[in-house]
């Protein structure tokens, strides 16, 4: 079967210890995870994660049979990349004094739609949400020039689905 | 004493009195049912244990000898009596020594509340004298896990705790309970828990499902049943029995499996699995469909999944979701409780007959009986077998006793040759294949069931590494009788170094001490037997012991278990010789 990429959205309960459990169920099976994201959800005291992995979609099912087993764990699902709508973010600290000598930065920073957070006399930040490659491209121009310091978050995801948590939540408690 | 507890119970069950969040563990498990409870003190659990004094009309604790016989303990209590296991530990090295013992019943689904004192939470994570994150270690180990770090916490942690353990597919709860939570106090007031919102223990049953399997079921001219604990646990024992008997189809047990259905029924065609029986093993390969029950595709069941009943359609009952394509693919997934789901099938059943088919389990058990058990049980050499030791133990319990094993080549023998007319009679390590399992899990089963026979069957091996637990026999006189089939080696390695590695015998020998001697030493009756003449003799003289009694067989040294399926080959590929 093909290896691909898949979004795992874990919603659950907001208990201490719970990173630790689902993180087991990967390192279990010796998956790499690409990149974790945990958050609250739309729904008070419940936890939604996001997890990026890339395996065999029978591996996905499987996992996601393991992450729903955990008590605190409401309802597990993994997509692809077509089914979900998702991006990352990504902060870039730059020398000042190339904002003003290198006039090709200021094209770059346009050009890619990102977001200057701050200027001060030594360096500024840039910002840049979006899709993994174009954070990638953004980081390849800028890397010419010299990065202090970069940071790029996890995946965050939503689904083109409706996911009716609440419904189930409702139900569950019935 | 009686009335101190008396007069306190009144005392704090009026609003506003508080109690310390020691006595609210302990009131807790009272208001659990629990009566019996395995551990071993330290300073992390004193407070609890101060209670236990106190308590110790309603509330008994049973001193074991190390934590792990503890834990092995509380499992046996469990497997037998079908109520929630509880053992009970002191922070740091205390709680690791359970870890064994909760990995084993994790992978057997065994319902346990373990309970592990903690530092004081000011000192959390600080690498305080005898702190361990037990939480981080037991995670991939236990159903759910949770540190108490406030007594108000405890009522509702530890209600939660006894509904997880043992609703669904049941399994090992640590709670870890924080010195200061033990001292502080709280309002106690109990609500058994009945629900928690993220959790849902039983999948909804999926009548379609169940139509699409009786289907299959219906019109397969060769189905074949594989049952495991499943059956145990779902107290379905009786439902199964009426879908075979209405089906005609026979069934073969995994290793917990046994005793499920009586050893003695028509259908009940063996065991499968690395050790099991001829007959259903190869015929895995032939049926058409093939009905998994309560059971989840252990490698050691399966083999090379690749070859594994690759021509079968398969039916899965199941609990756990998780279970289901794990291993095996299915055709149908019929999720639910097994009590539920095969009551449901029942009506949609065809009554049938397998003549021919049923006639090729026997024509196979011929074989397996002419090359293998006849040989074992009707033996001429000079040496005892393991397996006549079994037939001679049948013998004297009529298949009436519990029979706990320990892991080895006495385990698969005493799995294949002893004879159960009763559930819950099979208990051993099955999932983590645990040495040092059946000593205590022995003791705990007695207590568990003290009106049946409880025999140990362990090798020499085993045996030595939970010995320490004769000191709980001597202390609660617990009558639990022993056998120890002595080899002088780790047989069941030794065994696989003779067939796999040119028989180079490296580190399997043992130089065994006295075992008579130690076991009169802890005070108990015991006996060796070398010679065939005697073997019935001491059996019979051991079940007729009120006390707890030890009998050493010396066996050959270097006797195999057959049939066998070699790691990696085909079911169908075991090996008769
Ligand atoms: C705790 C533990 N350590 C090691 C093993 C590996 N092991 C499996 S069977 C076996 C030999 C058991 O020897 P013995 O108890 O004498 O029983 P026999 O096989 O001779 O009947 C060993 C070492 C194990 N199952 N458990």
């Amino acid at each position: 079967m093909k290896v691909k990429k898949y979004t795992i959205s874990v919603y659950s309960e907001n208990n201490l210890g719970l990173l630790n459990k689902i993180a087991t169920i990967f390192l279990k099976r010796h998956i790499n995870i690409e990149s974790l994201t945990v958050s609250s959800s739309e729904i008070e005291h419940v936890s939604r994660f996001i997890i990026v992995v890339e395996v065999t979609e029978e591996q996905v099912k499987k996992i996601i049979g393991q992450i729903e087993k955990q008590v605190e764990v409401i309802k597990a699902y993994y997509h692809t990349n077509e089914e979900c709508i998702f991006l990352q973010s990504a902060l870039f600290k730059i020398k000042s004094s190339l904002l003003f000598e290198e006039r090709q930065i200021q094209n770059i920073i346009k050009n890619s739609n990102a977001q200057i957070v701050t200027v001060s006399p030594e360096f500024f930040v840039i910002e840049k949400s979006g899709r993994r490659e174009e954070i990638d491209g953004l980081y390849n121009e800028l890397a010419e020039y010299g990065i202090m310091q970069f940071v790029r978050s996890g995946r965050i995801s939503v689904t083109k689905d409706e996911m009716k948590i609440s419904e189930l939540l409702k139900k569950q408690l019935n | 004493m009686d009335t101190i507890t008396k007069s306190s119970e009144k005392v704090t069950n009026k609003k506003n009195v508080k109690i310390t969040g020691a006595e609210a563990v302990v009131k807790s498990l009272l208001e659990e049912g629990v009566s019996l409870i395995y551990g071993y003190p330290g300073g992390a659990i004193m407070p609890v244990y101060d209670e236990f004094f106190k308590y110790e009309k309603q509330l008994h604790h049973v001193l074991t000898r190390h934590e792990q016989g503890a834990v092995h303990a509380a499992q046996g209590y469990a497997r037998v009596s079908d109520k929630v296991g509880v053992a009970i530990a002191t922070s740091g090295p205390g709680a690791t020594n359970l870890v064994t013992g909760i990995a084993d019943a994790q992978i057997d689904s065994t319902p346990l509340v373990c309970i592990t004192g903690q530092v004081g939470s000011h000192l959390l994570g600080s690498d305080a004298f005898q702190e361990t994150d037990i939480i981080s270690i037991s995670t991939p180990v236990t159903k759910w896990n949770y540190q108490i770090t406030k007594a108000e916490e405890i009522p509702e942690v530890m209600a939660k705790a006894f509904y997880i353990a043992k609703s669904g597919r049941p399994g090992p709860v640590l709670i870890d309970i924080t010195k200061d939570a033990q001292f502080g106090e709280l309002e106690f007031e109990y609500k058994k828990c009945e629900k928690v919102r993220s959790y849902k223990p039983v999948p909804e049953m999926e009548p379609g499902k169940i139509e699409e399997a009786a289907v299959l079921i219906n019109k397969a001219e060769r189905p074949f049943i594989v049952w495991g604990q499943g059956l145990t646990l779902g107290k379905a024992e009786k439902e199964f029995q009426d879908f075979i008997e209405k089906a005609g189809i026979p069934s073969a047990s995994t290793l917990l499996g046994l005793s499920a259905l009586p050893s003695d029924h028509e259908l009940h065609v063996g065991m499968v699995g690395m050790h099991g029986n001829y007959a259903p093993n190869k015929l895995t390969n032939e049926c058409d469909v093939l009905i998994a029950v309560g059971m989840r595709f252990d490698d050691r069941v399966t083999g090379n999944l690749a070859t594994y009943a690759k021509q079968a359609k398969i039916v899965h009952f199941e609990i756990d979701p998780a279970e289901v394509d794990k291993n095996v693919k299915t055709d149908v997934a019929v999720l639910g409780n097994v009590k539920e789901t095969l009551s449901a099938i029942l009506p949609l059943i065809e009554k049938k007959q397998h003549k021919e088919w049923m006639q090729k389990f026997s024509d196979l058990y011929d074989i397996e009986y002419n090359q293998v058990i006849d040989g074992q049980i009707n033996v001429s050499g000079d040496g005892l077998t393991m397996a006549e030791t079994m037939i001679a133990l049948n013998k004297e319990t009529k298949g009436d006793a519990v029979i706990v094993s320990d892991v080895g080549q006495h385990q698969m023998v005493a799995s294949r040759y002893s004879k159960f007319n009763h559930g819950r009679s099979k208990v051993t390590s099955g999932g983590l294949g645990t040495m040092g399992f059946a000593l205590p899990a022995a003791i705990g089963a007695k207590m568990g069931a003290p009106e049946r026979e409880v025999v140990a069957i362990i090798g020499d091996g085993g045996f030595q590494m939970n010995i320490q637990e004769l000191g709980t026999i001597l202390q609660t006189r617990v009558p639990v009788k022993i056998i120890v089939l002595n080899n002088q080696f780790l047989g069941m390695v030794r065994q696989w170094q003779e067939l796999f590695f040119d028989g180079r015998y490296a580190s399997t020998e043992m130089v065994n001490p006295d075992f008579v001697k130690i076991s009169e030493g802890y005070g108990i009756k015991a006996r060796r037997v070398t010679e065939r003449k005697e073997l019935a003799e001491a059996i019979s003289e051991m079940m007729a012991s009120k006390e707890s009694y030890f009998l050493e067989v010396v066996v050959e040294m270097e006797e195999n278990v057959f049939p066998m399926i070699p790691t990696g080959s085909s079911v169908s590929d075991i090996r008769l010789k």
